[in-house]
């Protein structure tokens, strides 16, 4: 283990990368809800803008409802956006037509869900998910290479003995035993970037420093990229190179972590940053937000945080800001911020 | 403490009947809620707690089942009360939100059906009743009422959570119970839904028995904090004497565990090892292989709780040395 903090990358400059792995350009994914009457539409993800480069780890944050697990979902082809594109290696998704094309990238670009609850299929043994997984997408391996390879993943996520899990239904392990598999299937298929929303959410804080670990040893070693979707800013700061802060479907703020944690640009952010409890701190009852949720079924022009926001001004309830780059690689979707 | 203890678990035991050898998941746990009280309980993933909140509450279901103990819930056993008679309980006078959402909430009926089934399974009320309480518990927890038309899966993952715990705030229960409930929300949805739950806590007076991996939660919100490792209660007392004080050595690594969002960033290892096996539990002390302070008679002697000040911990080097030898 290196005494070097994890979150590493920042010596390797925007110029000298090769071109994104991932890009999303204009994503956008609206549902329609509220039965089959009252028909509404409801924003979830409106014109997202968003690069995930080699060997990065790019952490997705923002409000409950906001649109990141969409915004993943798209990526992983799970929904079929709205409007707008994604490309992967340069090549566009909606080119890529063929099984193998679409095998090729779901192997590439591994999602792990949110809940591992509803995520794994009850029906069989931990054994069989990691298994198919390596049938379809690692073809090349034999059988025992297989059974090798999927305790080799097992034992990477801190599951031991791993002969032991892999035979256990999931409906016998805990929450955070279940969320570790959800995992463990990513790292099976060898990804170039994986898709982890909320990977570590059920897990105690010192397994979940060993997931984490695990995360950035990946990205030195394997040169894995990470979408890494969190609530806990914390470990954010501690895997991630760049932040991204969604709010009400749009990208409000994003920038390398440690500048937008120092100064975050964005209300929202700044909000979000101020809520951050110091677990070594004694209890303090500090001012409640009891900011209604933002409107973002059929929403009106116009900032969607405005009416929670502090530094309103009038342009914010006609013209819904876009991200502008305040400074060099930091950008925040606000008329106020400078 | 002034009022009898609304919950009053003793020696609870529950395991797991398994084919090669039966799991044990809780040992001999006991603790106790006071009325309007927040009790916290935190532990390594897979030692036992999604299991102690399913037991307390009645909830499980072959292959698990208690093997010893009590649950006195206001003054009765619920350990030996039919189904019948815990329906009338569960919702009104207790309720539980579970770990998972998307596996409490039933994912063919929509939000607003499923607090209103809820609801007359405890009396009779008007549509224009059921819509009010519907939509007033939907705003505590902050979703937009257009989401009583939504089923489980148009909502997010934090949305769903919130439903979960909006429904056991449907009736004015004496004790919620919790499991994980903020692990899907974002901090300011989180300090707002706590700060309202700790309102009405004091309104209206319920006590609240959470499990959680999130330390500041704990921190912030709990009076009682119980730590379980490997199946038991390794240390019990007020929050703030074990976080300012911890006294079993693996409080301490917990606490010692976390990154943090100010400061410098430094590489964090955790606690060394793995989880031991509940089927398979080492001798002596459960933590013995992974503790930096253990001595030769932890590999063989397996400690009690013994009490540290206003606190009790299961660690022979707490043993007071009247016991000793
Ligand atoms: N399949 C769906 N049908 C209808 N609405 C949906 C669907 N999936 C998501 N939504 C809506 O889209 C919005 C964004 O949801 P999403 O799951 O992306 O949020 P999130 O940022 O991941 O939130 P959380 O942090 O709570 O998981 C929410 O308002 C949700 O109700
Ligand atoms: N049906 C089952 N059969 C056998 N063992 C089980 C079964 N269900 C759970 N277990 C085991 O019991 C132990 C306790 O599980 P439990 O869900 O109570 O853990 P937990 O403390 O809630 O963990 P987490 O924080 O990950 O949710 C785990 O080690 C789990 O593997
Ligand atoms: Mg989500
Ligand atoms: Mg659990």
């Amino acid at each position: 283990m290196s005494a070097e903090p994890p979150a590493g990358g920042e010596g390797v400059s925007s110029q000298e990368r090769p071109g994104p792995l991932l890009e999303a350009t204009g994503l956008t994914k609206h549902f329609k809800v509220g039965g089959n009457l009252a028909r509404k539409t409801l924003h979830a993800v409106d014109d997202v803008d968003l690069v995930i480069n080699p060997r990065e780890i790019v952490a997705l944050v923002g409000e409950s409802g906001s649109g990141k697990s969409t915004v993943a979902r798209l990526l992983a082809r799970v929904y079929m956006p709205t409007r707008g594109e994604i490309r992967y290696r340069g090549q566009s998704l909606a080119s890529m037509r063929s099984r193998r094309q679409s095998m090729r990238y779901r192997s590439d670009v591994p999602m792990v869900f949110q809940d591992p609850f509803s995520s794994l299929n009850p029906a069989y043994p931990v054994s069989h998910g990691i298994n198919r997984g390596l049938i379809l997408h690692r073809p090349e391996l034999s059988r025992p290479q297989r059974r090798a390879e999927a305790i080799r993943v097992v034992e990477t996520v801190g599951l031991r003995p791993a002969a032991h899990i892999l035979d256990r239904f999931p409906y016998e392990l805990s929450g955070g035993q279940r969320q570790r598999i959800g995992f463990a299937q990513a790292l099976a298929y060898r990804p170039t970037v994986i898709l982890a929303d909320e990977p570590v959410s059920m897990l105690d804080v010192s397994i979940r420093i060993g997931l984490l670990n695990v995360m950035a040893d990946l990205r030195e070693q394997e040169d894995v990229s990470f979408l890494y979707i969190t609530h806990d800013i914390a470990s954010a700061r501690y895997v991630s190179d760049r932040l991204l802060v969604m709010y009400a479907g749009h990208i409000v703020e994003s920038g390398p972590t440690e500048e937008v944690l120092a100064a975050p640009k964005h209300p929202y952010t700044q909000l979000l940053l101020s809520a951050v409890p110091d677990p070594r701190a004694g209890i303090a009852d500090g001012p409640i937000d009891k900011g209604e949720p933002p409107r973002v079924v059929d929403p009106l022009p116009g900032c969607r945080f405005r009416r929670r926001c502090p530094l309103a001004i009038d342009a914010c309830s006609t013209v819904s800001p876009a991200l502008r780059e305040l400074s060099p690689g930091h950008s925040a979707a606000c008329h106020v911020a400078r | 403490m002034p009022d009898a203890p609304i919950l009053q678990v003793t020696d609870l035991s529950v395991e797991y009947a398994a084919e090669r050898q039966d799991v044990r998941a809780v040992d001999s746990v006991s603790l106790w809620v006071g009325k309007g009280e927040f009790v916290g309980v935190v532990g390594e993933s897979g030692c036992g707690k999604s299991t102690l909140l399913f037991a307390i509450a009645q909830l499980l279901s072959p292959p698990a089942s208690i093997v010893a103990g009590s649950v006195s819930f206001n003054g009765q056993n619920l350990v030996t009360m039919t189904e019948k008679q815990l329906n009338v309980l569960r919702w009104r006078d207790y309720s539980v939100v579970m770990q998972s959402a998307m596996n409490a909430l039933n994912p063919v009926i929509s939000i607003g059906a499923q607090f209103r089934d809820a609801l007359q399974a405890h009396g009779r009320f008007s549509a224009a009743d059921i819509a009010d309480r519907s939509g007033e518990v939907l705003a505590l927890v902050g979703i937009d009422r257009v989401h009583l038309k939504s089923y489980p899966h148009q909502l997010s993952g934090g949305m769903r959570q919130r439903a979960m715990i909006a429904m056991a705030l449907l009736f004015t229960p004496d004790l919620v119970i919790m499991d994980e409930p903020t692990s899907a929300l974002d901090v300011v949805a989180q300090r707002s839904l706590m700060g309202q739950i700790r309102e009405l806590q004091r309104t209206l007076g319920f006590a609240v028995l959470f499990v959680t991996h999130d330390m500041s939660l704990v921190s912030h919100y709990s009076d009682q904090l119980l730590v379980m490792y490997a199946g038991q209660v390794v240390e019990i007392g007020l929050t703030r004497t074990v976080f300012d004080t911890p006294a079993h050595p693996y409080s301490r690594g917990l606490l010692d565990a976390f990154p943090s969002v100010r400061g410098e960033r430094r590489r964090l290892t955790g606690i060394p090892g793995s989880p031991p096996s509940l089927g398979r539990p080492p001798s002596g002390c459960r933590f013995h292989e992974r503790c930096p302070v253990a001595e030769a008679e932890c590999t063989t002697e397996q400690p009690e709780l013994y009490p540290v000040g206003e606190v009790a911990s299961r660690c022979l080097l707490n043993r007071p040395p009247a016991v000793k030898g």
